[in-house]
């Protein structure tokens, strides 16, 4: 029977798992046991529906509703001083629980606070771009669409940005495999070669630490060697070679098993 | 003849003649000015940019997939790759996120070499800046000069770990080993020419008219716009934000050492220039408290390297060797891996080039469930959209040269 492998996650998987081993968490703390996050998070709270909110290694998280990002990263910004927006990207939870979690990192310099958002939307749905608030947003939500698929609505260029603009897919869905998929085996073939030469030049290589012991025209078979370009079976006659030039070679005698001498005695 | 309608370059640097008078630059990817893959489409109107497009993505690896698909300490030399100038500090942003995220407490000897490696990358990279961006801008004598200097450190570097470039010198819980007998002296034979060589390049740069001409008033980032592009580290100092993680939220030792934090209201790329000319100096004192700070541990006979804690990081070689139990620990570390609690965290630490942050989501797997590269050059990189406008050609390579990006860092 083949072993059953999800299609929704293609990632690679842990070689063992123990069934009976239960993950420890690491501890999420009450928000009021900051002061500061505590003000932040009333204000928050006044205006927007908070899902849920506690501290993790030192920052806030909060969750909210995903229509409510540009007008909470808004209050962050103007009201709570929180200024910078270091980081924005997604999660991929399709499999576990149909959508994505998307995140903004954000600082405040004057506090020295960290506090993360976060939001769930599902599989399809569009961000509000924050772009207008942030431009370092410009270029992460680009980044989330190369990497996820997730549009941000009002974006002004959205376009990939790390993939070419032509590229199929979303290389860090947990269903793209690490190797790439069809699409990407034949883009550079198509590209510079053409549609029409993919019978004379065959798909890309997308594992480079791949080894295949039955090509012998880009692999040397230490041990087991056989001409270049032998189409090999697996029960190919054992070749001898010799790697000796036939007249020898100047000051070193050509070894001869006959003329040698075995000791047997080594203490002789 | 080009063709009216096909309008958009692809692979050559082709200039296009339009009606508004706009010509299309095609900048790069393969300019050496451009310090990598950097590709920058430049609408001009004579010779002053009014548009600018940044196009990356020529190094792009894939980093966060190929974490997700491998365990933690695997990746550690993969973030070697990321900003190659520094490496170790690459390492160590990722060693720092980790152990956050398990509560791991690092031994104070570990502590101070790492704290010392740290440093010594980011004298690496500010040196290998500044003589790129003096080459850039023809200064050779200052990129020989800077270049001489780098290389005593990367042999120290290569002392304690064999590597130039590519360290992989921290480990997920502490260092693998201890500095070798000639680290301290090498050390302070060099850092006490440091400041004479420091002053052999400002006397080189800081009243050359060519050099003036070139910084001075170009490339001018103001600070709401260096806060609102995420910019970080030099980039932000430099704006007038006095912002050093390394002082803000101290990390390691930090908090114990004493350094000032120079910044400048300027904003241009001489007060950028300057910034890292005045990083030196203060990365050279935090140095020589290292050395204090090293001779101490040993004096007390603190020997510990690695963090003890067998459910994440394997025992001393000597306790494999000769102990069933963590000969077991290791195998399973190494085979499977450790695995965190499931939990989030994100870690900031101030590399060179400014914060390098490492997001991580565990969900109890020996691999990150999503790992989120946070790399400063990435945003540096794009406020050239905004900041080349209104500037000439000549000014692109300064301006480009004074953000200091790197493109392992940029495409990941």
């Amino acid at each position: 029977m083949r072993a059953y492998k999800p299609k929704d996650n293609v990632q690679a998987k842990p070689y063992y798992t123990d069934r009976f081993y239960v993950s420890p968490q690491v501890p999420k703390f009450e928000v009021e046991s900051d002061e500061v996050f505590a003000h932040d998070l009333e204000a928050i709270k006044a205006k927007f529906d908070v899902l849920d909110a506690y501290i993790q290694v030192g920052q806030m998280v909060v969750f909210i509703n995903p229509e409510d990002n540009y007008k909470v990263l808004e209050l962050m910004k103007n009201e709570l001083e929180y200024v910078q927006l270091t980081e924005l990207s997604a999660i991929d939870w399709l499999a576990a629980r149909g959508g994505f979690e998307v995140f903004y990192q954000m600082l405040s310099m004057s506090k020295r606070k960290r506090v993360r958002i976060k939001m769930f939307i599902n599989k399809g749905e569009a961000v509000n771009s924050v772009e207008k608030l942030f431009r370092s947003a410009d270029w992460s939500e680009r980044e989330m669409f190369d990497m996820f698929g997730i549009e941000a609505n009002g974006h002004p260029f959205m376009k990939r940005i790390l993939m070419p603009y032509d590229w199929q897919g979303h290389p860090l869905l947990k269903t793209y495999p690490l190797q790439g998929d069809e699409f990407a085996a034949w883009y550079e073939v198509d590209k510079i070669y053409g549609k029409e030469a993919r019978d004379i030049i065959g798909p890309e290589l997308r594992d480079t630490a791949k080894v295949d012991r039955y090509d012998s025209e880009r692999f040397a078979r230490l041990g087991h060697e056989v001409p270049k370009g032998t189409k090999i079976t697996g029960n190919e006659p054992k070749i001898v070679q010799n790697y000796q030039e036939e007249g020898g070679v100047f000051m070193v005698k050509k070894f001869d098993k006959k003329d040698s001498v075995v000791i047997d005695d080594p203490q002789r | 003849m080009q063709v009216k309608n096909r309008l958009n370059p692809f692979f050559e640097n082709i200039t296009f003649d339009r009606e508004d008078n706009e010509i299309i630059l095609n900048f790069g990817p393969q300019h050496p000015s451009a310090h990598g893959q950097l590709r920058l489409m430049l609408h001009l109107q004579q010779e002053m940019i009014v548009k600018a497009h940044p196009d990356i993505g020529y190094l792009h690896r894939g980093m966060e997939k190929m974490a997700e698909n491998m365990i933690y300490n695997e990746f550690m030399p993969t973030t070697d790759r990321m900003d190659y100038i520094a490496s170790s500090s690459n390492n160590y942003g990722f060693a720092l996120a980790v152990e956050r995220l398990i509560g791991l407490e690092v031994p104070r000897r570990a502590k101070v070499i790492r704290m010392m490696l740290l440093e010594i990358n980011r004298l690496m990279s500010h040196l290998f800046w500044l003589a790129t961006t003096a080459l850039d801008i023809g200064a050779m004598t200052v990129f020989l000069f800077a270049f001489r200097e780098r290389e005593y450190l990367m042999d120290i570097i290569e002392g304690y770990c064999g590597a130039r470039l590519t360290h992989a010198a921290i480990r997920i819980g502490g260092v693998p080993l201890d500095i070798q007998d000639s680290f301290i002296s090498q050390l302070r034979t060099f850092l006490d020419k440091l400041p004479a060589n420091i002053k052999d390049y400002e006397d080189l740069l800081d009243t050359n008219r060519i050099w003036l001409m070139r910084m001075e008033e170009v490339g001018t980032i103001s600070k709401e716009m260096a806060l609102s592009w995420g910019c970080s580290g030099p980039m932000l100092r430099a704006s007038g934000v006095a912002w050093d993680i390394r002082k803000e939220e101290p990390y390691e030792l930090y908090d114990e050492v004493e350094f000032r934090v120079p910044y400048s209201d300027k904003g241009d790329n001489f007060a950028r220039y300057r910034m890292y000319m005045e990083e030196m100096r203060e990365s050279a004192k935090i140095l020589y408290q290292t050395i204090d700070m090293y001779e101490k541990c040993v004096k007390e006979g603190q020997t510990e390297l690695m963090a003890h804690a067998p459910k994440y990081v394997s025992a001393p070689k000597l306790d494999i060797m000769t102990q069933n139990y963590s000969l077991m620990q290791h195998f399973v570390l190494v085979t499977q891996g450790m695995r965190p609690p499931v939990g989030e965290v994100y870690v900031a630490t101030e590399s060179p080039k400014g914060e390098l942050g490492f997001f991580i989501n565990s969900q109890g797997g020996p691999y990150p469930y999503r790992l989120k590269l946070r790399a400063p050059s990435f945003w540096h990189t794009g406020i050239l959209t905004d900041l080349l406008p209104g500037h000439y050609i000549p000014d692109v390579v300064s301006i480009i040269g004074t953000t200091n990006i790197v493109f392992g860092e940029v495409d990941r």
